[in-house]
């Protein structure tokens, strides 16, 4: 009886926090990407889409793993996931005292995050749709030159990880209705092995340009790209098994596609 | 194939080892063969665990003859620690120390070298070692993710000391944020045994608050990409080899210091207040220059210097670009210890003039004590005359002596001033702006030049008033840091000056 009454309750707190953070149609574009597609050119051009307004949460994750056992903790392929996943939970189906409904989920692979999207019917935004969103304040989309808007980056950077992670939302939103995009945690993107980033950022100029294109526009020409450069150091350091504490992700689909 | 190779290059060394080298000639001196000597052969015996230390402890002698494989399990922290009193910083260590873990190999040596990124790191990291002859210096084999650990392995084949440091975009960044230390490379026969070897490793840091501007500090960009340092530091932190912390030798000592310099920016000229270097190592290698006041060490460089410890006394060690020593804190001390020898030195102890406004051994706590008391808003006028005593010793007793009676026509008196007590808002302002020109207290004139002060913060100014105001027979009401702070804010100064 007792393990009865805790399920339903379990089932009530899930169920209560579990709805998913709506999605928002970004307006595409064209865009100046800190990773240019071709030599010489940063332009990039982005289509429609829409992007989930906060990355998604423990709750939201946790109602994904009760659908789909093949993703709890300990039961998931280590193909796909490292001896680190959802390590901040409690236990494979529960959060515990330490991990907080509103958090965003980390300790997620790559392969996870991408499985959580196609279940919402959707799909990780690419790095050139996470960057767009990204390069807003909550006035202007592109506020990448403004020195308040790279210090909010870099002062996240300069706190240690083993701080707490604030729930999602806790920031403003931006000029997309979009929120965390700096400050809160990483996130996957779809393409982030595409980067073909060398470890050693001063490799530049080498016999194989197109394998280190990525480390050809890490050239810190353009200071108010450093911030963004960090997190792409970031996802090119990691395997799509991988998860780490800091980082998460959230879905987008393209905008035509109602949910 | 690979035997008769290894015979034929150790021979001429072998040999011209034996030979004595004649002095003060132009002989031409044996070189150690470089890289190309340095394949001892496959490493022997079972894998050894390298002993890693923090600065300023260095680990003991390799004592080895013959080549092994050496493992080397370094671990990366992001951590908040104290880079000044009441300061604190987010450092990126290797070992959670900076400088990093010192690592210490014989030459043909084969390292196999585990760098593992703690899960709470929120940054992906590598290392490059100057030890290392490839593309990167390891640094493309070691990108590790957080919560994560990567393998490679090297042959040391050059001698020498050298800087490892992390190479990950952006690399000023990381190195800025504490991310060096060294690594030694001994000769195959080792290094001639010395009493006291220390690891001592220059770098500077970037803070968006000025100097020991209380509070948590966040990285600087901009002030990194102009070189325009905020703290100079050995050891990365100010208190790290001063006062209780100071490296500590006996008289008759042979002393040897492992000396790097992590940068980012900036080169040191380093020298140590009252020795003289018997030898340096310059630029890590293997030749040394003999009788050296002061040696360079580039960012990113490394220097062994030797000397031997005669008289008792306190040795500070700075980067004599001196303002970097005492404005923002690149100072250490070696307190040696042991029996007088007045033939060699007959002074009396200068630490007060040297240490400026530095903070003597046994006047740490005091000052700890104010500054939590200054956070939690509880500072009391006892703590305040405390703590501005000490601080008063170092800085102002120079002056005006440590009895506040001045040296008559000279420097004015504090005690029983008439000057300093009429009016406690124009006592903050010539500390903060100094006073020049003809003043007169207690009916004597006065005409001489008293500098700025206003490198001190807030506080430390209302603890020193506080003091002088209640010392030597004064008695007056205690000064608050806002009331300074109110003075500094109306007054002008030229942008830079004093920070």
């Amino acid at each position: 009886m007792r393990v009865r009454v805790g399920l339903l309750v379990f089932a009530a707190v899930v169920s209560g926090y579990a709805q998913a953070s709506e999605f928002v149609p970004i307006p595409g574009g064209e865009f100046r990407s800190v990773i240019p597609e071709g030599e010489g050119d940063n332009r990039v051009a982005v289509a429609d889409f829409a992007v989930q307004v906060a990355p998604v949460t423990n709750a939201e994750f946790l109602r994904f793993v009760l659908h789909h056992s093949e993703w709890q903790r300990g039961t998931a392929v280590s193909l796909f996931v490292d001896d680190q996943y959802l390590s901040t939970w409690a236990g494979p189906i529960s959060l515990g005292p330490e991990s907080s409904p509103h958090q965003p989920v980390t300790q997620v692979s790559w392969f996870a995050a991408n499985a959580y999207c196609e279940w919402q019917n959707a799909r990780l935004p690419s790095w050139y749709e996470w960057e767009f969103i990204a390069a807003a304040n909550d006035s202007v989309p592109d506020a990448r030159a403004l020195p308040e808007w790279q210090q909010t980056i870099l002062s996240w950077y300069s706190r240690s990880g083993g701080d707490r992670i604030d729930d999602v939302r806790s920031g403003p939103a931006n000029y997309y209705e979009v929120h965390d995009t700096h400050g809160l945690v990483w996130e996957w993107v779809d393409d982030f092995n595409a980067f073909m980033v060398t470890g050693d950022n001063r490799e530049q100029g080498g016999a194989d340009q197109l394998q280190f294109c990525g480390a050809g526009a890490i050239t810190m020409e353009e200071k108010e790209n450093y911030a963004v450069l960090m997190r792409v150091a970031m996802l090119s350091a990691l395997e799509a098994r991988y998860t780490t504490r800091s980082l998460g992700f959230r879905c987008a689909r393209q905008s035509e596609i109602e949910p | 194939m690979r035997w008769p190779t290894i015979i034929i290059m150790a021979l001429p060394i072998a040999l011209a080892a034996c030979q004595p080298q004649p002095v003060g000639t132009a002989a031409r001196q044996a070189d150690t063969g470089g890289s190309a000597a340095g394949d001892l052969g496959p490493p022997q015996g079972e894998p050894i665990h390298a002993i890693l230390t923090s600065a300023p402890e260095v680990p003991p002698p390799v004592d080895r003859n013959y080549p092994a494989k050496v493992i080397v399990d370094m671990e990366v922290r992001e951590l908040d620690m104290e880079i000044s009193e009441g300061v604190t910083y987010t450092f990126w260590t290797f070992g959670g120390t900076v400088p990093g873990s010192f690592i210490r190999i014989r030459q043909g040596d084969t390292v196999e070298f585990h760098l593992k990124n703690h899960p709470d790191s929120k940054m992906p990291h590598n290392i490059d070692l100057h030890a290392v002859t490839g593309p990167g210096g390891g640094a493309a084999s070691s990108f590790t993710a957080p919560g994560h650990e990567t393998v490679f392995s090297f042959q040391a084949l050059n001698q020498g000391l050298f800087v490892y440091h992390c190479a990950t975009a952006p690399v000023g960044m990381h190195v800025a944020n504490g991310m060096y230390g060294l690594i030694l490379v001994e000769p195959p026969d080792g290094l001639p045994p010395v009493d006291k070897e220390f690891y001592v490793m220059q770098g500077e840091f970037y803070t968006v608050g000025k100097y020991r501007e209380k509070g948590h500090q966040p990285f600087d960009m901009q002030k990194a990409i102009e070189e325009n340092a905020t703290y100079v530091l050995f050891n990365g932190s100010e208190g790290a080899m001063v006062g209780e912390n100071a490296i500590k030798a006996e008289v008759g000592d042979s002393v040897r210091l492992f000396v790097g310099n992590g940068g980012p920016n900036l080169v040191s000229s380093f020298h140590v207040i009252g020795e003289i270097f018997d030898k340096v190592f310059y630029e890590g290698g293997s030749r040394y220059q003999e009788n050296v006041q002061t040696t360079l060490v580039p960012a990113g460089g490394s220097a062994m210097t030797e000397f031997r410890v005669e008289v008792p006394g306190t040795l500070i060690i700075v980067d004599h670009s001196i303002f970097r020593a005492f404005n923002k804190g690149a100072l250490g001390m070696i307190k040696v210890d042991g029996d007088d020898n007045l033939a060699v030195y007959s002074g009396k102890e200068v630490d007060n003039v040297y240490l400026g406004d530095k903070v003597a051994a046994d006047a740490l706590s005091v000052v700890r004590d104010i500054t939590e008391a200054e956070i939690t808003g509880t500072a009391t006028k006892e703590q305040r005359i405390r703590a501005g005593g000490v601080l008063y010793n170092g800085t102002c007793s120079v002056c005006h002596q440590q009895n506040g009676e001045g040296l008559a026509g000279v420097f004015p008196p504090l005690a029983n001033s008439d000057y300093l007590m009429a009016d406690a808002e124009r006592s903050i302002e010539v500390v903060l702006n100094g006073l020049t020109g003809p003043v007169t207290v207690n009916d004597s004139p006065y005409n001489s030049v008293m500098p700025p002060m206003s490198q001190l913060n807030d506080d430390e100014i209302a603890n020193i008033l506080t003091f002088a105001m209640n010392s030597w027979g004064n008695e007056a009401d205690s000064i608050s840091p806002s009331q300074v702070a109110e003075i500094r804010a109306q007054t002008e100064r030229p942008q830079g000056a004093a920070h």
